[in-house]
């Protein structure tokens, strides 16, 4: 998040845009809610499914699954059409306004209705108006904008709105996407991604690769050549590129589109190592399991979806002869040549602050003192960052970037005629390795199902609790129905925790080109009813 | 000028304008007993025990009386002490608080005031009349209303923290009862177990269920750590018993949740401590896994790398990190393949 979660009750607006707020950060949602309930804030809700936030809004736009760069750019077109947009931010602070303005023109409201599905083109005009009429605004986001083959795209396209309505640097205001993972935020910020050091550091620079090469004590030199994503090193071990994987507490299993493709590449690798908890869907297949600690045995320091890094603390013994992660880690490490000598997660934090200049002035005891630190935080009397881009974008100026829309990888065709989208339910959490474990959480929702519009129910001849069988090009699955007035019709809607009932059966793995994210949240499906 | 001079209990304490009187005491560490009030809701004026002396006349609810310049404040005098011990004897003789068999014992607001002011057992049958218990019917909560002091905290908690109003008084008098959404059965209701009524109950009318240990308030431990879910990044404060087993888990008011949790945070941390955790390495030997020692599990580990990664180079080898382990974790899995194995080929779930 540009900006802090304590900063929602400055908001005067806010636009949700692919974001379940109330099932998958429903503290936020709350938290949101609360000022649309009781402070009367304004509230645009953007989302294929009725979700319970849409109730609270003053304008839902059920837009088709993958449409959100077009309503995004709709919404932009009315605010510069009637001169609604902040026209001295944008001069001042912005670049390359003019070639945006020119594409956002031809997104007209009647001709983004019609791309989006959406029935009254005048919704859009009213939610433009809204938007740019509070200031600030604050605009949230989730996977719904991010797990398209376009969602770098659409990602830009908040940017661009946010730019154009002079929110982004402002208390209040920002782009604000909701981390799905407790520490997806500082699994980024340690460069735990392919071409990128701790803080976002470039592999591809000679200063860099030197900076780490002495920071580290390498004897030989550290690759500058980017490394794989997740999907496309599957892709090089089914073509036999990619020998050994190492997965470290994930399950590509159940978390990756398209299972089948998935289940191939493991079993083609040489070798497999997984390091998890429980002996997962993935750890079926591994050549050896280390059994790591859960998150309750282990201490350590985790960054949230707003950058505020917090200590995590031992509260249980740990299992069995499980061991520390850190602990695996460096001695796997020390076999293979290397003489790492932590002896604690401390000394590895106090590593970290000497290479992520973003963390530098974050200590142990800092936090220990329940000190609030987001970073930046460069050294260790600045107080940390609330918000970002305050008078000055990271970049200087904030780019402006002309995107048109582009449709999913998959369209919907008289073989498969239903839009199939993907997600998590609010009792559940990805591929259920905690949370199925759970029993209060399991014995809420035992098993998964399909979520559909009474309107395609009828057509397919379905009522709900039937059982019926969801297929895709790449599989099919049987799950009971569940219909109710959320999903727009044509939708449907299948959350991925449960493994008797795989949604990554079924999606397609197509990918961004620049981020090369999944298109989890759109493919062609049909449905047939199961005869019982 | 916001700030406020005025004298409690013969002590000059400075406030700030807007507050009232009650949360000028507690703000300068002065105790004032109260049961309806709660620092993350709105005041309620319902229970009375707060009440105060104001200017040395007459007696006020320090919780709803806003605090002003120049106010003297006594918070306890024999007056004062007579009505906090009859309201609370009102309270303790209309439901039955068996202080034995209640899941609060030992943490209990009502039962410590009672403690606190020497209120008597009430005479006759506890209670005067039976009300709902409904202990079975949702899978996350439990309600005695029987332990029910009618203080709306949980009322408040539903409907200004999660926002969803779930519960709400109904009936007049003495029939005044909770209610879910229109249901006698929490159950049946629209409740999504965010458990925010319970943590703000003064007494046990309502409850967790039990997730895995049980435990007395004496006994537990408590200890503070981040949720594992979403990246909200909620603080939570995780409760053990005398084993050692994880028992209930409350929002903590000091991270970014100001207190606040969802169903996961409050029920989803068994698998912790479930039968199906790993306890030790495993080897796959002839398509079946096999118990194996550490060192045994690493050195293999560590020989297969190695021997792939001279055979095929460091770039036929990968990991993927992960989104559920500390930053210190990810920072040695990123250094390990990059400074140990010689790759960039690392990533982690950020895109799934």
């Amino acid at each position: 998040m540009t900006n802090s979660i304590r900063e929602i009750p400055v908001s005067e607006a806010y636009l949700i845009i692919g974001s379940n707020t109330t099932e998958n950060h429903p503290v936020i949602g709350s938290m949101i809610k609360r000022e649309v309930i009781r402070n009367n804030k304004k509230l645009v809700v953007v989302d294929p499914r009725r979700i319970e936030m849409a109730k609270y809004a003053d304008v839902y736009l059920q837009i088709k699954p993958g449409t959100n760069v077009a309503i995004l750019n709709g919404l932009a077109h009315v605010a510069l059409k009637e001169n609604l947009y902040d026209r001295e931010y944008v001069e001042s602070r912005c670049e390359a306004f003019e070639e945006y303005r020119k594409v956002v023109e031809k997104y007209t409201p009647e001709h983004v209705a019609s791309i989006c599905g959406i029935d009254d083109p005048s919704l859009i005009v009213k939610a433009a108006r809204i938007l740019a009429g509070a200031k600030p605004m604050a605009l949230y986001y989730c996977m719904g904008i991010t797990q398209f083959k376009s969602g770098v795209n659409g990602v830009k396209s908040c940017a661009n709105l946010q730019m154009l309505l002079g929110n982004i640097g402002v208390m209040g205001g920002g782009v604000n996407p909701l981390r799905g993972q407790n520490n997806v935020q500082g699994a980024c910020d340690m460069g735990a991604l392919n071409a990128v050091y701790p803080a976002y550091q470039p592999i591809g620079t000679e200063d860099n690769k030197n900076k780490f090469m002495n920071a580290w004590k390498v004897g030989f030199e550290l690759s500058m050549k980017p490394g794989l994503t997740i999907v496309e090193s599957l892709n090089a071990a089914i073509a036999g590129d990619l020998k050994a994987l190492y997965v470290f507490g994930e399950n590509p299993v159940m978390s990756d589109p398209n299972q089948h493709h998935v289940i191939e590449a493991l079993e083609k690798l040489d070798f497999l190592v997984v390091q998890d908890i429980v002996l997962t869907e993935t750890a079926q297949y591994a050549d050896v399991v280390l059994p790591g600690f859960a998150f309750l045995e282990k201490e350590g320091t985790v960054s949230n979806t707003e950058r505020r890094v917090q200590m995590m603390h031992r509260v249980v013994a740990p299992a069995g002869d499980s061991r520390d992660d850190w602990l695996i880690l460096t001695q796997l490490a020390n076999r293979m040549g290397a003489s790492w000598d932590y002896t604690c997660p401390k000394d590895i934090f106090e590593e970290i602050r000497t290479v992520t200049p973003s963390y530098a002035g974050i200590t142990y005891e800092r936090l220990e003192n329940n000190e609030l630190l987001q970073w930046p935080c460069p050294n260790e009397s600045h107080p940390g960052t609330q918000f970002l881009h305050r008078e000055k974008f990271s970049r200087g100026l904030g780019l402006m970037t002309a995107i048109e829309y582009t449709p999913p990888a998959e369209d919907v065709d008289p073989e498969y005629p239903v839009i199939l989208t993907t997600g998590r339910v609010l009792e559940h959490f990805h591929t259920g390795t905690m949370s199925r474990n759970s029993r209060i959480l399991d014995e809420t929702v035992p098993e998964g199902f399909v979520e559909m519009n009474p309107n395609d129910a009828s057509n397919y001849n379905v009522c709900d609790g039937d059982l019926v069988a969801v297929s895709t090009r790449r599989g099919s699955i049987r799950v009971k129905a569940r219909v109710t007035g959320r999903p727009k019709p044509n939708v449907v809607f299948v959350p991925f925790h449960f493994a008797e009932a795989a949604a990554n059966k079924l999606t397609i793995d197509a990918l961004d080109p620049t981020c090369k994210i999944p298109e989890f949240k759109v493919c062609a499906c049909k449905i047939e009813r199961v005869a019982m | 000028m916001d700030a406020i001079q005025m004298t409690i209990d013969g002590k000059q304490v400075t406030g700030k304008k807007g507050q009232t009187i009650l949360e000028v005491a507690l703000d300068n560490n002065i105790d004032i007993p109260y049961l309806c009030y709660h620092p993350r809701i709105s005041k309620t004026g319902a229970c009375r025990i707060c009440m105060v002396r104001v200017n040395e006349a007459a007696l006020k609810t320090s919780c709803t009386e806003p605090a002003s310049n120049g106010m003297i404040i006594d918070t306890d005098d024999d007056e004062i002490r007579e009505l906090r011990r009859s309201i609370l004897g009102m309270l303790l003789a209309e439901g039955d608080h068996n202080c034995l068999y209640c899941e609060s014992n030992g943490e209990c607001e009502l039962q410590r005031l009672c403690n606190r002011y020497e209120v008597p057992m009430p005479a006759g049958d506890m209670p005067t009349r039976q009300r709902a218990v409904d202990t079975v019917s949702s899978k996350g909560l439990r309600r005695n209303e029987n332990r029910c002091i009618l203080c709306g905290r949980c009322v408040k908690a539903c409907g200004e923290i999660q926002m969803n109003s779930v519960w709400n008084f109904t009936g007049r008098g003495s029939s005044t009862a909770l209610t879910s959404d229109m249901f006698a059965q929490l159950g049946d209701s629209s409740c999504v177990m965010c458990g925010a009524c319970v943590q703000c109950c003064p007494t046990g009318a309502l409850s967790f269920q039990t997730v895995l240990g049980r435990g007395q308030a004496w006994e537990l431990k408590k200890e503070t750590s981040v949720c594992i879910y979403c990246g909200v990044g909620c603080q939570i404060d995780f409760y053990t018993n005398k084993e050692g087993k994880l028992v209930k888990a409350l929002g903590n008011a000091d991270g970014p949740n100001e207190g606040h949790l969802c169903v996961k945070g409050r029920f989803g941390f068994d698998f912790v401590q479930s039968g199906k955790r790993l306890t030790k390495p495993l080897i796959k030997k002839n398509g079946a896994f096999e118990e194996a020692s550490w060192d045994e599990a690493l050195d293999l580990v560590a020989s297969r790398l190695s021997d792939i990664k001279s055979k095929s180079g460091p770039d036929s080898i990968m990991a993927f990190s992960s989104a559920k382990c500390t930053n210190e974790e990810n920072y040695l899995m990123q250094k390990f393949m990059r400074a140990v194995i010689g790759t960039n080929n690392v990533d982690h779930c950020a895109r799934l």
